[in-house]
């Protein structure tokens, strides 16, 4: 199976527990108002408007559609931030064998693999062949998701998977709607089943200033968690929301949250029962 | 004795004149390059031919140094004490039984410690400190431990005023090893510098607990138990930079190529491999063999000195150390001559050529008949050498230039996995860290465990805001170097070297991973 694949990242540290190969897939069907990498939103339509924008002459056009050349490229993103579409040129059609051989390359340094994107679940056929075959070479394996997938429907891909990072971007289904243009009700339902069955890793919520109720997010987030932590302990993430790498119409409009803000998160989770909360 | 003419005499009184007037130094810094001034009116050594040619030149085409050991070697350049050895027997030299407490165990070292010579005149190794004292500790709460290595270690740091001074911990955790770890993460001094030895029985709990430490103060650093252990045996330890030697051993000697001055004589590839790089190695190793004698057989050192009579250090025990740095610089230059592409730690045509100049010296140095290295096998130990705040254009042994660092860390630590295997007798690299790397420790850890699945041998880790950092292999406070730079003298010896490396070979200038 194929998935269209935006980057690998080899050595991270920001992707869950240790040191793993994140993989980052193309498409997410959220279109969340902060997203800090809007460029994995959509597909390339081949419209060829970042052509004349690449320094170095790593994009160009072949057989009529957008070609792009790694080699030549000097990741100065200028292609992407001048697409209109949020998408990115520099999108790989990959195989989860090729994958598997980037990933091959950080052995023995890296623990495991995480899948983020984009919303990964988009490709569930390739997760599912991907994930098994880096558990069977000893590499644990987590998904980096948004929720809106239904994993109870998907018994093959949750068997080769080791967690799952779920986000919870808001609690209130109004307010999340307004906040990526989707309902949240498989969040919540993903939300228990995960934890029911010993599959979630970690919830993340990141924190904007006036775009949803956080407080209320964090704490239902955790009561509905709670009776399942002794199963499996599951971090909650605070996540500091930041401009980089977002739309201009969220830098112009959205706005930092204060550390006390965050840290008052931080001992709410605490205080309903979770002991791993961390502010990033 | 050869004889030095009067202007040679004069050279040297305007440099002691000098030395005496200098205000950036203390007056412990003085006494040591006095003697070191005082030392170098000899000219002892029976010299091979040609040495002057290759050392005693201008610095762009010197391709031997000697690291300033002086002529006329009147100790090891390091030595390791068997500090176990002491607190079971005490010293009749020192007039100390054996400790009966912790309170005796520290105080019994603090008096030893003063008592090892070395290049520095302070002792390069401090022992094994978590197995020492873990016998002493049993009876004592955490607390009352940690005042004492409060006390012990702040006397350590204000009193061994330079920081190539090294104590070791691990593989095995221990309580004295976790309180260490805790107490030198408040101190937040340069000295001693630590390694913790890793292998695949330390528990992760306490190698985390290290990486905690190195990221608030820089230290400890992280040494390949198995390969070490491999090579040398149960008894090495880790001393001065990062170096491998025998416990109640150490090292005569260490002298170093320039391979990169090297590079510049040969006219292509094949006359660097077949002409030049077999010259100078042979008249190094011959210039090393005449310093290794003049210490065994004329100095007394051997004879005299109260650590050999009471048994603390065995000549049967120490080796020497064959040095080199620039290999980056020295391939860089020979490729270019070829008008080849590439660089080192960017292309495999570099890599190649590499690691073939690493196995031409790694067979001569194997050929080679070293005098009184039966310790190791009547040869010397390969050391890739950190380098001196006055290299230009010369990084530390095969170490990639700073600044040219791979984007990739993975890639970074493929290129240290093709050299580090070569040195026995130490080789490291450094990596500053993003803070946020704090939140998650087990990132380095998988690092750590991962490399040392493989051939690598050494790695320190700082956070990249921490005033204690690395600069090579030594510790140096950035502080201390700020207060140095504005005129002020200061109490380590080291200090100044790292702010000459600073300045020269840009040693704070890392990619932060």
């Amino acid at each position: 199976m194929e998935a269209l694949v935006n980057k690998i990242i080899p050595f991270s540290s920001v992707d869950g527990p240790g040191n793993r190969t994140a993989i980052f897939l193309q498409g997410c069907n959220f279109d969340c108002r902060y997203c800090h990498n809007p460029e994995t939103i959509h597909l390339c339509i081949g419209c060829g408007s970042c052509l004349a924008h690449c320094p170095t002459g790593a994009i160009f056009q072949k057989d009529g559609q957008i070609a792009y050349d790694a080699a030549k490229c000097v990741f100065c993103d200028v292609c992407f931030k001048h697409c209109p579409h949020g998408s990115s040129p520099r999108v790989r059609r990959m195989s989860a064998d090729q994958v598997m051989e980037e990933v091959r390359k950080n052995c023995p340094f890296i623990r495991g693999i995480t899948v983020s994107g984009g919303e990964c679940t988009r490709w569930p056929g390739f997760l599912t062949e991907l994930l098994g075959k880096a558990q069977a070479e000893g590499l644990d394996t987590l998904l980096d998701s948004n929720g809106s997938y239904d994993f109870e429907q998907d018994p093959a891909l949750l068997a080769v998977t080791g967690g799952v990072m779920l986000d919870v971007k808001a609690w209130d289904e109004t307010q999340h709607i307004r906040l990526t243009g989707q309902s949240n009700a498989m969040v919540k339902k993903n939300l228990l089943f995960l934890a029911k069955h010993g599959k979630l890793e970690e919830v993340r919520t990141v924190v904007v200033p006036d775009q949803f109720d956080a407080e209320q997010t964090v704490r239902e987030t955790c009561r509905l968690l709670a009776p399942w932590l002794s199963k499996r302990p599951v971090r909650y993430k605070i996540i500091c929301y930041r401009p980089m790498g977002v739309r201009a119409e969220a830098r112009e409009t959205l706005q930092v949250p204060s550390v006390e803000f965050l840290t008052k998160l931080r001992e709410l989770a605490l205080g309903e029962g979770f002991s791993d909360v961390v502010i990033i | 004795m050869r004889p030095i003419t009067m202007e040679q005499v004069e050279e040297k009184r305007a440099e002691i004149l000098k030395t005496i007037q200098d205000p950036t130094a203390t007056h412990e810094q003085k006494v040591t390059y006095l003697a070191r001034h005082a030392e170098n009116f000899l000219t002892v050594l029976d010299e091979p031919e040609g040495l002057d040619e290759l050392m005693r030149c201008d610095v762009d085409t010197r391709c031997i140094c000697n690291l300033f050991e002086g002529e006329a070697p009147y100790r090891p350049r390091y030595i390791c004490p068997d500090y176990e050895k002491f607190l079971r027997q005490g010293s009749e030299f020192l007039q100390l039984d054996p400790p009966r407490d912790l309170w005796e165990a520290l105080n019994s070292l603090m008096i030893l410690y003063h008592n090892v010579p070395s290049i520095t005149n302070y002792p390069v190794y401090i022992g094994d400190l978590d197995q020492l004292l873990e016998p002493y500790v049993a009876k004592e709460d955490d607390e009352t431990v940690k005042k004492a290595l409060r006390l012990f270690l702040t006397s350590v740091d204000r009193t061994i005023l330079d920081s190539f001074c090294h104590a070791d911990i691990g593989p095995k955790a221990t309580r004295t090893g976790y309180l260490l770890m805790q107490v030198e993460a408040e101190l937040q001094d340069a000295v001693p510098n630590l390694t913790m030895r890793v292998s695949a029985d330390t528990p992760d709990e306490f190698l985390t607990a290290g990486i905690e430490c190195a990221l608030r103060t820089a230290k400890p650093s992280f040494a390949n138990d198995r390969m070490f252990r491999s090579e040398l045996g149960d008894d090495y330890c880790i001393a001065s930079c990062y170096n491998g030697l025998y416990k109640g051993g150490g090292s005569y000697t260490l002298c170093r190529l320039l391979l990169s001055n090297i590079a510049k004589r040969a006219k292509n590839i094949a006359d660097f491999k077949e002409n030049q790089l077999p010259y100078v190695m042979d008249i190094m190793a011959r210039y090393m063999d005449a310093r290794v004698r003049f210490v065994v057989e004329e100095s007394g050192f051997f004879e005299s000195n109260f650590l050999v009579r009471e048994g603390l250090i065995h000549r049967e025990r120490f080796t020497a150390m064959y040095g080199m740095v620039g290999l980056a610089e020295c391939v860089n230059i020979l490729l270019e001559k070829e008008g080849l592409e590439g660089r080192f730690g960017h292309s495999e045509a570099a890599d190649r050529l590499g690691v073939e100049i690493m196995d031409r010296i790694n067979a001569f140095n194997n050929d080679h008949q070293a005098p009184y290295c039966e310790a190791t096998g009547g040869h010397y130990l390969l050391h890739a050498q950190v380098g001196i705040d006055s290299d230009h254009n010369v990084s530390p042994g095969t170490r990639i230039p700073i600044g040219e660092e791979p984007a990739e860390l993975v890639d970074h630590l493929k290129n240290i996995n093709l050299y580090q295997k070569y040195f026995p007798s130490g080789t490291g690299d450094i990596f500053p860290v993003d803070m946020t790397v704090h939140k998650n420790p087990a990132f380095v850890r998988d690092v750590i465990r991962g490399s040392f699945q493989l051939d690598i041998r050494y790695l320190s880790f700082y956070s990249s805001d921490s005033d204690v950092v690395r600069v090579t292999g030594y510790l140096v406070k950035r502080s201390e170097m700020e207060k140095l730079a504005g005129g002020q003298n200061v109490r380590q010896n080291t200090t100044t070297l790292g702010l000459g490396a600073s300045r020269n070979c840009k040693a704070l200038d890392r990619r932060v991973r």
